[in-house]
């Protein structure tokens, strides 16, 4: 992003506003310094001594992903690609966070590994947790170092605070609340923010809907908007309607690489495997609280669109509609512009400046804040648990006290925020080192649905076949990447980087098609290959050791005594029918 | 521990509320002919009242235990 030397800005505040960030961030700080004089213990600190209760799991759950990222990303989708981007919640997330929550939690959960990477070493072997280990430590500083870098460029744009200092405080404040009150403090800080961005964005998509008609001016205006980009008239409107070819539809994918791609690999492989999430529900109280936690996540996340992408669409629908109205309207919404092109990015932030007077817009920004460094708070507390029980106490110095692993969490928080602080001031070094390290991301999350499915669901896996079958998947990621190219695009960042020059091997209709398929090759060769190596290599697990780890080996959980509509797999059916619902109305 | 979650959570929002009824009523601005901090600001103050009262006079209060040792599930010996 560009630095404004002229110290303009987009946005103008007045002294309510500056109240009400005042306030939040003296709850969020007060929370903390509470919930100090309840941490006793390094498990208290790194896993809430595992006690929290569904409810708050759950809403913590949903935050955690919940970035701003997120809202930046999803909203702006939604003014590119319309209700298309739904696919990443109805197709992608819920499915997902079902399945996790009725078949994967169980192990996770009863295996009583603190961790994603401790559960890969009771399950496979040693190799197989240091490689989940150590990259899933380095990616979380880089994310959280992301969102800071986000966070502070994108206040300098809109307040015209100075990029340096908005850094700084926001690292402070994460820093001080996470290193007081741990994992707790950070649930709670996440359960604050769920609420903020529901009551903070849910008058944005109500005052959007009034202006531009209603539901009926919405669907008006973007056929409009899509015969205009030479679409089917409800290509941004419907669902699966136009998805037959890439060439159909703005985000240039086919059903396949929707379904597969998306929807099974990408979704299943975040969703079910990482850390992030999944230590929200290890930090439930019972194992009925561990797998409702995904499960009541999964209402709000299926609703979100309504307040996320919806505003998206009708910020697109009322800038086109304002571009071919006969006269001049001043006071209609436009898209933002930057350098002749549409700056999506800043559609959340520009809606919020057009609708809100000072006060909601307050509250409004306080949302977007809050998302950044809930963001960030999610990434350290994840990484201070792989830190302290996958890293220090695996290979540093085992076997010490409580309170000796109580504060290596502690000292392993300001190391973390240290170092999500270069990591910040990389990316804003280096635009591109952005893009580089969402590439690797996905390198390396792609192949590991293939190694905890083998693993959860067939006994006869081998950690020689997980530990192999992961490698080669996220070769075989790097390889896709480096032998297609999407259309339009130069060799780079963005793929071609094998080819040597050569012609790709593949064109694709957009940069979201070739992910999809890249993360589709990575989970099919993770998957062929862990079978072959597991089949060619002695088991070093026996049964009994495998019991409370494996599906065929743990015994069937009783859920007689609690409700019949809190069990997780009614629960469960009730999520995906009205998923099914709302994906049948907007077929 | 002590700490329920929905004090702060609807004292946070009961203030912010008053904050935005506030300035509604004082300064009111429309946008498309909607008073939104007044109206909006009564629903926060709302949401806010009802999750204190809840943490008051509610049920199932949120606890959380401290002072917990979890078992290190890779080995059986216990910690020094």
């Amino acid at each position: 992003m560009h630095i404004l030397a002229d110290g303009s800005h987009l946005l103008n505040l007045g002294r309510v506003d500056y109240l009400i960030f005042i306030v939040y961030f003296a709850f969020v700080l007060g929370i903390g310094v509470v919930i100090k004089r309840f941490i006793k213990t390094g498990d208290d600190f790194l896993l809430s001594g595992r006690s929290v209760p569904a409810w708050i799991a759950g809403l913590a759950f949903i935050s955690a992903n919940l970035g701003a990222q997120e809202m930046i990303g999803m909203s702006a989708s939604g003014a590119q690609y319309g209700i298309l981007t739904t696919h990443f919640y109805w197709l992608g997330a819920i499915p997902a966070m079902v399945f996790l929550g009725i078949f994967m939690i169980p192990f996770y959960y009863g295996s009583k590994a603190r961790s994603v990477p401790e559960y890969l070493k009771l399950r496979f072997d040693e190799k197989t947790r240091g490689f989940n280990a150590f990259s899933f430590a380095f990616m979380t500083i880089m994310s959280s170092g992301i969102s800071m870098y986000a966070l502070s460029a994108l206040l300098q744009i809109l307040l015209g605070w100075n990029f340096n200092i908005s850094l700084v405080v926001s690292a402070l404040i994460v820093l001080i609340y996470t290193f007081l009150g741990g994992l707790t403090a950070a649930i709670y800080n996440e359960v604050l923010q769920f609420f903020l961005i529901v009551l903070g964005f849910l008058p944005l998509a109500l005052l959007g809907l009034k202006d531009i008609g209603g539901w009926n001016g919405l669907m008006e205006r973007l056929n409009g908007l899509s015969l205009a980009n030479h679409y089917q008239p409800q290509t941004l409107t419907t669902l699966y309607r136009h998805l037959g070819s890439p060439h159909d539809n703005p985000m240039g994918v086919d059903w396949f690489s929707l379904v597969f791609g998306l929807g099974f690999v990408l979704s299943f492989g975040y969703w079910c495997t990482d850390f992030l999430v999944v230590q929200r529900a290890m930090a439930a109280n019972s194992m009925g609280a561990a797998r409702r936690t995904p499960l009541i996540a999964a209402f709000p996340k299926m609703l979100f669109p309504f307040i996320i992408i919806l505003p998206g669409m009708i910020a697109a629908g009322l800038s086109y509609h304002a571009a071919h109205a006969g006269v001049a309207d001043p006071s209609a919404y436009h898209l933002p512009m930057k350098n002749g092109q549409f700056d999506y990015n800043m559609t959340l932030p520009t809606l919020l400046g057009h609708y809100f007077p000072t006060g909601m817009l307050g509250i409004g920004l306080t949302a977007l804040m809050a998302s950044f460094m809930s963001g960030m708070a999610g990434n350290v507390t994840a990484f201070n648990s792989v830190w302290t029980y996958d890293i220090y106490q695996a290979y540093i110095r085992p076997d010490q006290s409580e309170q000796h692993y109580l504060q290596v969490g502690r000292l392993a928080t300001i190391f973390g925020i240290l170092a999500s602080i270069c990591a910040a001031y990389v990316a804003n070094q280096f635009n591109n080192i952005m893009d580089l390290l969402q590439l690797v991301f996905g390198f390396v999350n792609a192949p590991l649905f293939a190694t905890f499915a083998l693993g959860m669901f067939w006994r006869r896996s081998t950690g020689h076949g997980a530990f192999t079958g992961l490698l080669c998947g996220t070769l075989a990621a790097a390889a896709h990447h480096g032998l297609t190219l999407p259309a339009g695009e130069h060799i780079g960042v963005k793929g071609g980087w094998l080819l040597m020059g050569h012609a790709p091997f593949h064109v694709y209709d957009s940069g979201m098609a070739q992910s999809f398929l890249t993360a589709a090759w990575a989970f099919s060769v993770s998957f062929a290959v862990t079978l072959v190596v597991s089949l060619l290599t002695r088991r070093t697990k026996t049964d009994e050791e495998l019991r409370g780890l494996v599906y065929a080996l743990t015994p069937k959980i009783k859920e007689h005594e609690t409700h019949f509509l809190t069990r997780p797999a009614v629960l469960g059916v009730i999520i995906l029918g009205f998923t099914l619902v709302l994906s049948i109305i907007f077929w | 521990m002590a700490l329920d979650l929905r004090f702060p959570l609807g004292l946070m929002f009961a203030v912010l509320g008053l904050i935005v009824t506030a300035q509604g009523l004082f300064t009111p601005q429309e946008s498309l002919g909607v008073n939104v901090n007044l109206w909006w600001g009564l629903v926060l103050l709302a949401f806010g009242a009802v999750m204190l009262l809840l943490a008051i006079f509610g049920k199932g209060a949120t606890q959380i235990k401290t002072g917990v040792v979890l078992e290190n599930p890779e080995h059986s010996h216990p910690p020094r």
